[in-house]
């Protein structure tokens, strides 16, 4: 029973890092309707940055996360700018497949010398780990940490949507374009806003991921963004607590796969969910049935 | 002017550029001597890109040694940069082959590249000696051996026996669990050679386990493994791999013996985590032999540094390579094939009076390495059976 738990508890923390990248992706995709493929991308920036900041140039670690959540929110802010905007009222296809492009863009890009370098990097531990024994469990507080940024920026998210102008402007712009303009609503600018949190948030996912498992390189982004994107999809793409939900599950699916099936069926296991999911529940585990978004 | 005569001028134009890189690949200068083209392939950058240097380096010192001469003929070499990827490895293979008429290729590194490759060069009849590439499918396939292809470093079978042997006898543990990567056949066969002696020498394996190469949690199989509780946790990866479990495996509380193969070598290795651990190796720079003790002191005047088994092998394989330029007199890469495989009784670092098997494999002892206050130490080497 107790090792029964364990695994949950390992579960529940690959749960959470997929939590922290789906965040981003669903609220981007709730308010553009846009698959963000490049959103595991600007992850991988944020944990490159979060990396120099606190480990090469020496900056305490929470001004090196926020160099990097500040430069991927601009980076975000350009990415839509000149990739999407140009394409926002072209066939959906053409954004998607132009994410695409910047996703690849951005791997590749990174991984010039003269940029981060396609080397895999070590990243040192700016704090050490503690593990605490609670009741036979093994809780680190790395875990804890990731449990607490997450449900913060769980619970920022539903606040800057439900409660502030900028929100009621983001749910306008999800409904119609031109309606949310008619009224008022400054449309390119509340895309850049949404652009610039959601990059953000992915930034600094990518410095904690980069914590949690201390290894980075140019082409880290690609499983955990593929991995959140069947989350996010799992538990209703565009709905931010359906994120955190979705993630949660994929965590649980993969741990307990890999523990007491085979440790090779995994990401098999993991991606026959998301054709499941949209065989049968297209819409996501929360998502209502009756809207047909896409 | 009209639009067929336009095309007329181009195809004329690209006949004659064929015509005269065709000429440039006879082999013959305009002054008369003869130069044979010889490929480099290895990971420059990527992944395991401190590996790809230091063969670079052992490459460079072999041919400047020989004043880039075998024979009558002067070398040429042309370099290339698989990044550790099997596509990109096949695609320069295929320029150097194409393009740069290549007579033989010393290359690549990781059993992951060489394997396609080799397949490759022995199809279009092109020697290719690798000094690393350890998997049993580099030299044979489906039973065939592929007869241009050569190493000069021993393989997966020899390096996961010797480590259970080692294991077994001399470290006296009884039971072990293994970790490896699915998708590549250098770990894949590490992995099954480890379980099938220490079974057969009477270890017992507790746990077998896959993962993928992109993957980073392991904590799900580390803490059934912890649960176990073996004596060895066998890591048949690379560095920069085993290091990521390895600092994982501890946090679980796993207090196994970490023993590895030649993947480990490299200074971007986590020596704090894999403290004690052992892995099997090609070569040390500790071993006593006179020849290994000049080489490395020439390497160390060239590059300041000492050099690992990779510039070790790969200049073993550079020197048998030009050794067989040399004895066929040719450049023929028929004849140099055949004065490779008849190749006797000659020494390199890595290996006294080193002959070819009928698989193009040397036959040569396996050194046992030891992480031990954050250095590589010499333990012993053992003859495999």
């Amino acid at each position: 029973m107790e090792h029964f738990l364990e695994q949950v508890l390992n579960g529940f923390q690959l749960g959470l890092m997929y939590a922290l990248i789906a965040l981003g992706y669903t609220m981007v995709y709730g308010v553009v309707q846009l698959i963000n493929f490049a959103h595991g991308d600007v992850f991988m920036v944020g944990a490159f940055l979060g990396y120099f900041g606190f480990a090469v140039w020496g900056l305490p670690l929470p001004l090196a996360i926020l160099l990097a959540m500040a430069s991927c929110a601009l980076l975000g802010v350009v990415i839509e700018r000149i990739a999407y905007r140009p394409l926002r009222y072209a066939p959906k296809i053409a954004a998607l497949i132009s994410a695409i492009g910047v996703s690849l863009f951005l791997e590749y890009f990174s991984s010039l010398k003269f940029v981060f370098g396609p080397n895999y990097r070590v990243v040192p531990r700016p704090f050490p780990e503690i593990q605490w024994k609670i009741a036979g469990l093994t809780v680190t507080n790395i875990q804890v940490i990731v449990f607490v940024v997450v449900l913060i920026m769980l619970i920022l998210l539903q606040i800057l949507i439900y409660r502030t102008k900028t929100g009621m402007a983001m749910r306008t712009v999800a409904v119609d374009h031109n309606a949310a303009r008619l009224m008022g609503v400054n449309v390119d600018t509340t895309i850049s806003i949404t652009f610039a949190i959601g990059s953000a948030f992915a930034a600094l996912g990518g410095v904690l991921y980069a914590i949690a498992y201390p290894q980075i390189h140019p082409f880290m982004g690609i499983m955990p963004g593929l991995k959140a994107f069947t989350a996010a999809v799992l538990g209703g793409i565009g709905i931010i607590p359906g994120a955190v939900l979705g993630a949660l599950i994929m965590g649980q699916v993969e741990t307990l796969t890999s523990a007491y099936i085979s440790s090779q069926m995994r990401d098999a296991i993991a991606f026959a969910i998301l054709i499941l999911v949209l065989l049968f529940r297209p819409t996501g585990l929360l998502g209502r049935t009756e809207t047909e978004k896409v | 002017m009209p639009r067929k005569v336009w095309t007329a001028l181009i195809v004329a134009l690209l006949s004659m550029t064929l015509i005269i890189t065709g000429c440039g690949n006879q082999g013959n200068t305009s002054s008369g001597e003869k130069v044979i083209k010889v490929g480099f392939i290895a990971p420059l950058t990527g992944d395991v890109k401190t590996f790809g240097e230091s063969a670079q380096k052992g490459f460079d010192l072999a041919l400047e040694q020989a004043g880039y001469k075998a024979g009558d003929f002067k070398i040429e070499p042309v370099k290339a940069d698989d990044r550790n990827d099997a596509t990109e490895a096949v695609n320069v293979a295929t320029k150097l082959i194409t393009q740069d008429g290549v007579k033989a290729i010393v290359g690549s590194l990781t059993s992951l590249t060489t394997i396609p490759i080799s397949k490759f060069a022995n199809d279009n009849k092109v020697v290719l000696i690798t000094g690393t590439a350890t998997s049993p499918k580099v030299t044979v396939d489906d039973g065939k051996r592929k007869e241009y292809v050569f190493r000069a470093c021993f393989i997966d079978p020899t390096q996961g026996t010797v480590a259970a042997k080692f294991a077994l006898e001399e470290l006296k543990l009884k039971t072990a669990a293994i970790l490896y990567d699915q998708g590549n056949d250098y770990t894949i066969g590490l992995a099954n050679n480890f379980k099938e002696a220490f079974t057969a020498g009477g270890g017992k394996i507790l746990a077998m386990e896959a993962y993928a190469k992109n993957d980073t949690d392991f904590s799900a199989v580390l803490t059934n493994i912890a649960e176990k509780n073996p004596d060895i946790l066998y890591l048949p990866d690379y560095y920069q791999k085993v290091s990521l479990i390895g600092k994982q495996a501890r946090g679980k509380g796993i207090k196994a013996v970490f023993i590895g193969g030649d993947g480990w070598d490299s200074t971007d290795l986590d020596y704090k985590t894999m403290e004690g651990g052992y892995f099997t190796n090609h070569y040390s720079a500790q071993d006593p032999r006179p020849e290994v003790q000049n080489w490395v002191k020439q390497y160390k005047e060239k590059y300041g540094q000492e050099p690992d088994a990779f510039a070790t092998l790969t200049y073993d394989a550079t020197r048998l390579l030009l050794n067989a330029i040399e004895t066929a007199n040719s450049d023929d890469p028929a004849k140099i094939k055949e004065a490779l495989q008849k190749t006797k009784d000659f020494s390199i670092v890595s290996g006294e009076k080193v002959s070819f098997d009928e698989n193009g494999n040397p036959i040569k002892p396996v050194t046992i390495l030891k992480i031990e206050g954050g250095k590589q130490k010499y333990v012993t080497a053992i003859k495999p059976n």
